[in-house]
C-alpha cells in the first residue's frame, strides 16, 4: 500500500493573531507554528492501514516555505517513512493553485490513498484534498469520521447536519480527516532521532496566483462589552427580561 | 457575466432554511451586478419549490432524480458545472454546510475558477469582493475576486433571509447519471429529534462544569423549554465521552453562529470561542467572575448552574406559555 499525507504548517491555536506591516497577512514574529492537528488525524491513519496492510510506504508532502520541512519532520517522527517539500514562498487564499500544485506532485506519485486533515485551522478552506481528487478524477470522502478499507475498496462515514453519510468508493482515493477517526500517536524519542536520517526531498515550486486577491487582514472587532446580569438563580428573572426587551432572542 | 446562480439544498423534498440565507446572498449580488438570479434545486422528485421566488429567485430549476434523494457529489458536480457552462454567470453561491463544503471545491476544481469559502459578506459594487474569518476567527480577509465564475460558499447564519418577491419561472430537468466515482449509500440519522448545533437559531452547551454526563439533562430540559433549541457541548466534555463529537462546538468542532448561544459551565478557551464567538447574544452561566467566557458574553450570570440552570428553564417555561 503506497500512501500520500499532506501537511501545513499553521499557527499554533493558542497564537495571538497580530496583522502583518503589508496589511494582508499574519506577523510571524513571535508565532509558534504546529503540525495542522487534523493533520495529525491523516498522518494517523495512513500508518495504521500501512502497519495492518504489513508493507507499504508512506510519504507526507507539505507545500510552503523552508520552514515547512519542520512539520514534515514532526510527522516522520511519528513513523512517516519520507517526507517531501513542495517549496514555494507564499500560498494564495484561493484554494485552487494550491490544489494543482499538489495534484502535479501526487499525480506521479501511484498513491493508493491519499490522506488530507478536513481542513487547515488559518485559511479554513476545507477544499484542498477535494480539489487535488478532482483534478486527478479520483473518489474522494471529505471530513472522514471513520473508515475502512478491504480489497481495494473503501466504506467511509462523514458527519452531516443531523446524520451521517456512509459513502463508498474504490481505490485509488482522496480522504480528508475529521477529528475522532483515531487517537494521534505522539513522536516518541527514538522517532524523533530516526526521523533526522529519513529522506526529505525539496522541491520548489511556482502556483498560480488565483482568483482572489487578499486587500486587507483584519482582526475582527471586538464584541461590544457584556454585561454582569446578576448573581445566582436570583438574577434569573432579570436575565430574561433583558434577552425578551433589550436582545430580543426569545 | 452578471447573473448568480444559487445551489440549494433539500431534505426529504423539503428545503433547508440555509437556502433562502443564499437566495438572499444571491439577489444582493446580482442586483449590485445588474443580473438575474437562477435557483438550482438537485434531489428527487417531489421537490416544493414554491415559495423560491419570495426569496429572489428569477428562475427555478428543478434537476430531479426518482434515485437522487441522497447528496450524490459526482451527479451534483455534473448539474451544477454543466449549468454554469451554458449560462452566463458571475457567481455560483451555495451554503458552507457538510454538503456545500464538499460540493464547493468540486465545482470550482472542474470549472477551474476562484473558491472563496465561508464567506460572511458579499459587496458587488465594483467588481466583487468577499469577506470570510480565518485563523479561527481571529482575523477577517477581505478579498477581490479577479477571475469570474467565482464560487462562493456562504456561512450558515450570516446571512438574515430577506423576502424580494418575484414571480420565478420553474423548470424541471432529469438528473443525468454519470458514473459515480464516490457512491453516498445512506444516512444513518441519530435517535433524537434534536436539531443540529449548527442550524439552530438558539444553542446550549454544556461544559466541564456540569460534573457528568448524567446531568446533561439540565442542559436539555433548557433546551427544550424553547422550543427548537439545539444542544451543544465543549470539546473537554466530547473528550471524557459525556456528549458526541456532532455535538462539538469550537476550533476542532462545528462553528456556529446562531441568533441566542447559552454557555452552561464552559469557561470560553480559545478554541471554544473560535466556533462560537459570531453567535448574535451569547449568554454564559459560571461561577467563576473571571472566567474568559464572560468577556465574550453579552449578558452573564455568576453563580451555581445547579442552581441558575432549573430556574432559567422554568422561567423560560412561563415566558413561553408552557
Ligand atoms: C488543538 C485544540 C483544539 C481544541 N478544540 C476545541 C473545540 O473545538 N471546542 C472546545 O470547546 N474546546 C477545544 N479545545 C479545548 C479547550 O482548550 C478547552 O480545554 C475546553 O474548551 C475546555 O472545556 P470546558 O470549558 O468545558 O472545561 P473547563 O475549562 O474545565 O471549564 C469548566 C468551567 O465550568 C465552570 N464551572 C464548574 N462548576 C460549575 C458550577 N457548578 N456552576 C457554574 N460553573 C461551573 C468553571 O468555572 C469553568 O469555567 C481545543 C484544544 C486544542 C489544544
Amino acid at each position: 500500500m503506497k500512501i500520500a499525507v499532506c501537511l501545513k504548517r499553521v499557527p499554533d491555536t493558542e497564537t495571538r493573531i497580530k496583522i502583518g506591516a503589508d496589511g494582508r497577512s499574519i506577523d510571524e514574529d513571535g508565532v509558534k507554528f504546529i503540525l495542522n492537528p487534523y493533520d495529525e488525524y491523516a498522518v494517523e491513519q495512513a500508518l495504521q492501514l500501512k502497519d495492518s496492510a504489513g508493507t507499504g510506504e508512506v510519504t507526507a508532502i507539505s507545500l510552503g516555505s523552508s520552514a515547512s520541512q519542520e512539520t514534515i519532520r514532526t510527522a516522520l517522527a511519528m513513523g512517516v517513512d519520507r517526507g517531501i517539500l513542495l517549496e514555494t514562498d507564499a500560498l494564495p487564499l484561493d484554494p485552487v493553485p494550491i490544489g494543482k500544485a499538489l495534484a502535479a506532485e501526487l499525480g506521479s506519485g501511484d498513491y493508493d490513498l491519499i490522506f488530507f486533515g478536513k481542513v487547515a485551522i488559518d485559511d479554513y478552506s476545507h477544499a484542498v484534498g477535494t480539489i487535488v481528487s478532482e483534478l486527478l478524477g479520483i473518489p474522494s470522502v471529505s471530513a472522514v469520521g471513520r473508515l475502512e478499507i478491504a480489497d481495494g475498496k473503501g466504506t467511509a462515514e462523514r458527519e452531516i447536519e443531523g446524520g451521517v453519510e456512509v459513502v463508498e468508493f474504490s481505490l485509488p482515493a482522496v480522504l480528508t480527516a475529521e477529528k475522532g477517526l483515531n487517537e494521534p500517536r505522539y513522536p516518541a524519542l527514538r522517532g524523533i532521532m530516526m526521523a533526522k536520517k529519513k529522506p526529505l526531498e525539496i522541491k520548489p515550486v511556482e502556483l498560480e496566483e488565483g482568483g482572489l486577491s487578499v486587500v486587507e487582514l483584519s482582526v475582527p472587532p471586538a464584541r461590544p462589552a457584556g454585561r454582569i446580569v446578576g448573581e445566582g438563580a436570583d438574577a434569573v428573572p432579570a436575565l430574561v427580561e433583558a434577552l425578551r426587551t433589550e436582545a430580543k432572542v426569545i | 457575466m452578471s447573473n448568480v446562480l444559487a445551489v440549494l439544498e433539500q431534505r426529504a423534498g423539503a428545503l433547508k432554511q440555509v437556502s433562502h440565507e443564499v437566495l438572499t446572498a444571491a439577489r444582493a449580488l446580482a442586483d449590485a451586478l445588474g443580473g438575474s438570479v437562477d435557483a438550482l434545486v438537485i434531489g428527487s422528485t417531489g421537490v416544493d419549490a414554491t415559495g423560491l421566488g419570495a426569496y429572489g429567485a428569477d428562475r427555478v430549476t428543478l434537476v430531479e432524480d426518482e434515485e437522487l434523494s441522497l447528496y450524490q457529489p459526482d451527479v451534483f458536480n455534473e448539474v451544477v458545472t454543466a449549468q454554469v457552462r451554458a449560462g452566463d454567470y458571475a457567481a455560483i453561491i451555495l451554503a458552507a454546510t457538510a454538503m456545500g463544503k464538499d460540493l464547493a471545491p468540486r465545482v470550482a476544481a472542474r470549472l477551474d475558477c476562484p473558491l472563496a469559502v465561508d464567506v460572511t459578506a458579499i459587496d458587488g459594487s465594483g467588481g466583487i469582493t468577499v469577506t470570510r474569518p480565518a485563523y479561527s476567527g481571529k482575523a477577517i480577509y477581505t478579498a477581490e475576486v479577479t477571475a469570474t465564475p467565482c464560487v462562493i460558499s456562504v456561512r450558515p447564519n450570516a446571512f438574515t433571509p430577506s423576502e424580494n418577491a418575484r414571480e420565478a419561472a420553474v423548470e424541471t430537468r432529469p438528473a443525468p447519471r454519470p458514473d459515480l466515482r464516490t457512491r453516498t449509500v445512506r444516512v444513518n440519522e441519530p435517535a433524537g429529534e434534536r436539531l443540529d448545533v449548527a442550524e439552530a437559531s438558539i444553542v446550549v452547551s454544556g461544559g466541564r462544569g456540569l460534573k457528568g454526563p448524567e446531568n446533561f439533562k439540565l442542559v436539555e430540559d433548557l433546551a427544550d423549554a424553547f422550543g427548537n433549541a439545539a444542544v451543544g457541548a465543549s470539546r473537554a466534555v466530547v473528550d471524557a465521552g459525556w456528549r458526541p463529537h456532532a455535538d462539538q462546538v469550537g476550533q476542532t468542532g462545528k462553528t456556529v453562529s446562531p441568533q441566542l448561544y447559552i454557555a452552561v459551565g464552559i469557561s470560553g478557551a480559545i478554541q471554544h470561542l473560535a466556533g462560537m464567538r459570531t453567535s448574535k447574544v451569547i449568554v454564559a452561566i459560571n461561577k467563576d467572575k473571571d472566567s474568559p467566557i464572560f468577556k465574550v458574553a453579552d449578558y452573564g450570570v455568576v453563580g451555581d448552574l445547579f442552581e441558575i440552570v432549573p430556574r432559567l428553564t422554568e422561567e423560560i417555561r412561563k415566558v413561553r406559555g408552557g
